[in-house]
């Protein structure tokens, strides 16, 4: 059985994460120790909250370095949510100044909150559906119209288009999933949406980046 | 799109679903919640209410380790409330796998602390839970204390207070048309659907699926069933197929 780490800083409830990944096959483990990281050749990135806040947090349990470690030693690592967002260059996010605060950097892309647009309330909470781009094995089997279940004011503009692999609309288009080399995220919560999300879930375990 | 949202309630007292009838819980529909839970999980419902309506507060520890339970079989958003007096239980509850906090009574006896709930865990943690009941008269207010303790507050201006109070999202039922099957309070709906900017659920009365297409025409963002979904067999799926051939954008599993 496939063992995967899920990252515990402080920011949100993992409880959630283990229980989708037990029922898509895996073992997880929540750890909150940098040193027990280690051990693990997946590794989950969850994170619901403020984004300046879970950087300080990374920063000061030592699990920011201890995950990029895992990174660069090429082990597939997934953020959920704003663990997505933290893998980002920067966020828009409490940057009253137009200074994004500064990301993980793993990923050429920007976290932005999203415009005011009539009829379009923030957060963005709720039921949506999803575009495809392209291929790859982490969106095998998800159809393109799937439907996921998202909570987020702010949302990723990577600049890659290559990076995007499922896509959303909400007054501007947003990116729900994304992959680059061994880093993925995920803009929605797959443990909370249902078939269509355990089965990304599933994908993820399965998935060998080369 | 944003889809209109399906939702289960499971109205627990002293551990087990029962049947709301005009807030009246005499009926065990489920001794057991998991099985209530799996059944939705199979039958394409958008999201669970979990709500405690024991009498005592006693039941807190036990209505906790339900929801404990409940998250584990649970793959859609989960909220659960009833006797959130702190914020110690708020974060247990939390932590026991609910994704959102609903509180009723709380809104009137200590506003305040909806306001710390809201700072600490986020607005789209916080749902606004307003019951109301009309009198004699034919006037109508806000009750809290499980629909036995009047406040005197017409229910706009409770909801414009529940928002401006943190809540993200406003549940909505009514005391007379609880379990009496014959719709949703769609006046009173109308009235906070037009005052508020965060979504609004309706609960309370659902009899036949076009009630639920009542709901969402009267501005709901959402539709909420309890008993109605007990006693048939497949029923939410069945409720979301006359959604989607009513016309309504509701999420569709693969």
């Amino acid at each position: 059985m496939t063992r995967v780490a899920i990252v515990d800083y402080g920011m949100g409830n993992l409880r959630s994460v283990a229980n989708a990944l037990r029922v898509a096959g895996a073992e997880p483990v929540i750890v909150d120790r940098p040193g027990g990281l280690a051990e693990f050749e997946r590794i989950i990135l969850p994170g619901v909250g403020a984004f300046q806040q879970a950087m300080e947090h990374l920063d000061a349990s030592g699990m920011g370095a201890a995950v990029d470690r895992g990174r660069q030693a090429g082990k597939p690592i997934l953020g959920i949510c704003l663990g997505m967002q933290l893998m980002c260059r920067g966020s828009e996010e409490d940057a009253p100044t137009g200074v994004p605060h500064a990301g993980l950097g793993w990923i050429d892309a920007q976290v932005r909150r999203f415009p005011a647009r009539p009829g379009l309330k923030v957060p963005h909470m709720g039921w949506d559906d999803v575009r495809r781009s392209g291929t790859h094995p982490l969106i095998e089997g998800v159809a393109d119209g799937s439907d996921y279940y998202f909570v987020h004011s702010y949302y990723v503009d990577c600049a890659q288009p290559g990076d995007v692999l499922l896509s959303g609309d909400y007054g501007v288009p947003f990116c729900a999933v994304f992959a680059h080399g061994n880093v993925a995220g995920a803009q929605f919560h797959p443990e909370k949406s249902q078939q269509a999300g355990l089965r990304l879930l599933k994908n993820f375990l399965a998935w060998s980046p080369c | 799109m944003l889809k209109k949202r399906l939702i289960a309630v499971l109205i627990l007292r002293d551990g087990q679903v029962v049947q709301s009838v005009r807030f009246k819980h005499t009926n065990v529909i489920h001794y057991d919640p998991v099985h209530a839970v799996e059944c939705f999980n199979k039958w394409a419902v958008d999201e669970i209410v979990m709500l405690n309506v024991s009498p005592s507060a006693e039941s807190r520890q036990g209505f906790l380790e339900a929801v404990g339970r409940i998250s584990g079989e649970c793959f859609v958003p989960l909220s659960a409330g009833g006797w959130i007096t702190d914020m110690d239980y708020a974060r247990a509850l939390l932590s026991n796998g609910a994704d959102k906090l609903v509180v009723n009574t709380l809104l009137a006896d200590e506003p305040e602390l909806v306001t710390a709930l809201s700072r600490r865990f986020g607005r789209q943690c916080i749902v606004a839970s307003m019951d109301v009941k009309r009198d004699e008269s034919g006037g109508i207010q806000v009750m809290v204390d499980r629909g036995q303790r009047g406040t005197g507050q017409d229910p706009v201006s409770w909801a414009r207070q529940a928002e401006a109070l943190g809540a993200g999202e406003i549940f909505f039922n009514s005391v007379d048309h609880d379990g009496a099957r014959k719709g949703y309070d769609l006046d009173t709906l109308r009235g906070i659907c037009q005052a508020v900017s965060v979504p609004v659920i309706a609960f309370g009365g659902v009899f036949t699926w076009n009630h639920l297409v009542d709901g969402l025409n009267a501005g709901a963002d959402a539709v909420a069933v309890a008993n109605q979904f007990h006693y048939t067999e497949h029923s939410s799926r069945k409720a979301k197929r006359y959604l989607v051939q009513s016309g309504i954008a509701v999420r569709r599993e693969e």
